[in-house]
């Protein structure tokens, strides 16, 4: 009688204990949503009355109320552009090579062991190997083409891992067909691997974007401005051959920058400035990776094979 | 013809997966030879035991231990934040919640991890720190503590989803084991769940503490950059990050002892995080192998 008291309060004990543990987990999960949810509020409630039409088309100024980001969501635009036209290329290629070329020898081995490393690097080593290695020996100057390539070798490990991710989801019976249809590796690799890992690709490209949108160190690294008044030159212009390069040696300033060179004065009109700039830049950030998360649960139930 | 174009292709594309070997060469070779003339003038050993930092001044002194104590320092903040919470909302997601309601909040819990850290620099230095300042009045604008805290919530998805992976791959027999001879999920996640996946979160960790020793603009905007050898987290103290920050918001000639000093500060942060990688990387083997 006593024995079966001890074990229904034993039991009970530790249901408590169950029922505490789930409470912490529950707590701690939903700290960090409420601190994302109270980040969120915090930056719109100083930040959304500032962000009009003016806001977007005025350059930076000494005046609080009359700056604007002109300069630095064209800058981030164009650098953009830059690191998406050389990392995408370089690592949808790298993540192909490594799925279904590689053979396991010593060379894959260290190239893999390398992206995990890369991936590992802080990001503000990447800004002073492009000061070294883009600004100063290979004379680039601090221009959009040396932003563009630190911030596309920044984010050349996400690409590659997703690649490789969405590559490896293909069941080897659609490269079966293939070949038994007489195609060769690199037609099957082009007809059929490429478009159905679309998908997986595309949000590895996505969530890499929004990554390097968001980044700031590598590039205050290089010796970017934080006043810049002016727009890079126009890509399209009325002559032959009606587009030229030249922008990508212009100087630059991103909205990050731009955000903390406004959070480093003293002035809280700034700061309003500043939360101003969060608010888009969070905007683009949430927005773009949601996207991703969309595509890839709509891809993962899409493909049954 | 095609074997030629075959082989031209597969050439084309090993070159695209050897070029980030090129990267990391290219990394560790420029922040080495921009590093080195700086010991000429520095002895190693000034470098390593000298308490103050000021290479800017009038009167230079070179000693990396007040950046190291600021990087660790707000470094071991962010961890007493982002370990504990990580870990159990790990446990909790893999343990207790189920997979459809997974699928949706691990997602968001990933969101943390996508904002800008300049947007977390903002809320560590004008949200974070006047809610400090109301429990503590005697804390400063700038402040260690803030800045580790906001690091800590910011790394808490590196270290939680990489652990509920862990967990979710430890076979579901060894739980079903547990659950027959009358353990509770708690005791089954802590002593069944967690211990089996151990490596696999010890590498989480890792991933966790090389983010948190990396990050950059967090400490530059609301720590207060200013290098203090001290263990005091309500003081302002500059980190290894916040300094090369701060020193390539000057003008900068090339080939000066302040060119010099953030190759060097840069070159360390590279050996530390390497470090952690190489423990991280064997730990995640050990962890594979045991699958």
């Amino acid at each position: 009688m006593e024995l079966q008291q001890d074990i229904l309060a034993n039991i009970k004990r530790r249901q408590m204990w169950d029922f505490v543990f789930a409470f912490c987990g529950l707590m701690s999960l939903l700290f960090a949503l409420i601190t994302l949810l109270t980040l969120i509020v915090d930056l719109s409630v100083t930040g959304v009355a500032r962000i009009n039409y003016e806001f977007f088309t005025s350059f930076p100024s000494r005046f609080a109320d009359r700056a604007g980001i002109l300069s630095a969501w064209v800058g981030s635009f164009c650098i953009m552009l830059t690191t998406a036209f050389c990392a995408i290329p370089l690592g949808v290629a790298a993540g192909v090579y490594l799925e279904e070329y590689s053979k396991k020898n010593w060379v894959s081995q260290i190239i893999e062991l390398n992206i995990i490393n890369l991936a590992g690097i802080p990001s503000i080593t990447y800004g002073l190997m492009a000061l070294g290695l883009f600004v100063y020996k290979l004379k680039l100057g601090q221009s959009i083409l040396t932003a563009g390539l630190t911030l596309g070798l920044l984010v050349l490990p996400i690409i590659i891992v997703t690649t490789r991710e969405a590559i490896r989801a293909i069941p080897n019976t659609i490269r079966e067909a293939s070949y038994a249809m007489g195609a060769s590796k690199w037609q099957t690799i082009r007809y059929h691997i490429l478009p159905y890992s679309s998908g997986g690709i595309l949000t590895g490209v996505i969530i890499s974007l929004s990554r390097a949108i968001g980044e700031t160190a590598p590039l205050i690294t290089i010796g970017a401005l934080t006043f810049i008044a002016f727009l890079p030159t126009p890509p399209i212009e009325g002559h032959f051959p009606f587009v030229n390069f030249k922008w990508l040696m212009d100087p630059f300033t991103v909205m990050p920058i731009q955000m903390f060179n406004w959070l480093s004065r003293p002035q809280p009109e700034f700061h309003v400035n500043a939360a101003a700039t969060g608010v888009v830049l969070l905007l683009m950030t949430l927005i773009m990776n949601g996207g991703a998360i969309y595509l890839r649960s709509r891809f993962r139930k899409k493909m049954k094979w | 013809m095609r074997r030629l174009r075959e082989r031209a292709i597969e050439t084309v594309l090993f070159l695209a997966a050897a070029s980030s070997v090129l990267v990391t060469i290219g990394i560790v070779g420029i922040l080495v030879t921009e590093s080195l003339p700086f010991f000429k003038t520095v002895s190693l050993v000034d470098f390593l035991t000298d308490t103050q930092w000021t290479p800017l001044f009038e009167n230079p002194r070179y000693g990396i231990l007040p950046l190291l104590c600021g990087t660790f320092l707000s470094t071991i903040i962010a961890l007493l934040v982002a370990i504990p919470m990580g870990t159990v909302a790990a446990a909790f997601l893999s343990e207790y919640v189920r997979p459809s309601y997974r699928e949706i909040l691990k997602p968001i819990l990933e969101l943390l991890a996508a904002v800008p850290t300049v947007v977390y620099g903002y809320f560590a230095l004008l949200f974070v720190t006047p809610l400090l300042q109301k429990v503590i009045p005697s804390l400063g604008g700038f402040n260690v503590l803030s800045a580790g805290l906001v690091i800590g919530v910011m790394i808490v998805p590196y270290v939680s989803s990489l652990s509920e992976d862990a967990m979710r791959s430890v076979p579901g027999h060894l739980r079903e084991a547990s659950f027959a001879v009358g353990a509770s999920r708690m005791q089954t996640a802590f002593r069944v769940v967690i211990p089996a996946a151990f490596s696999g979160i010890t590498s989480a960790y890792i991933l966790g503490i090389s983010r948190a020793l990396g990050e950059t603009m967090v400490v530059a905007i609301a720590a207060g950059m200013q290098p203090n050898l001290t263990l005091n987290p309500t003081e302002p103290a500059a980190t290894i990050t916040a300094f090369i920050v701060q020193v390539s918001l000057g003008d900068l000639p090339h080939g000066s002892i302040g060119y010099q000093s953030i190759y060097v500060a840069g070159l360390s942060l590279l050996v530390l995080t390497l470090c952690f990688n190489i423990v991280g990387l064997y730990l995640r083997k050990k962890f594979q192998e045991k699958e």
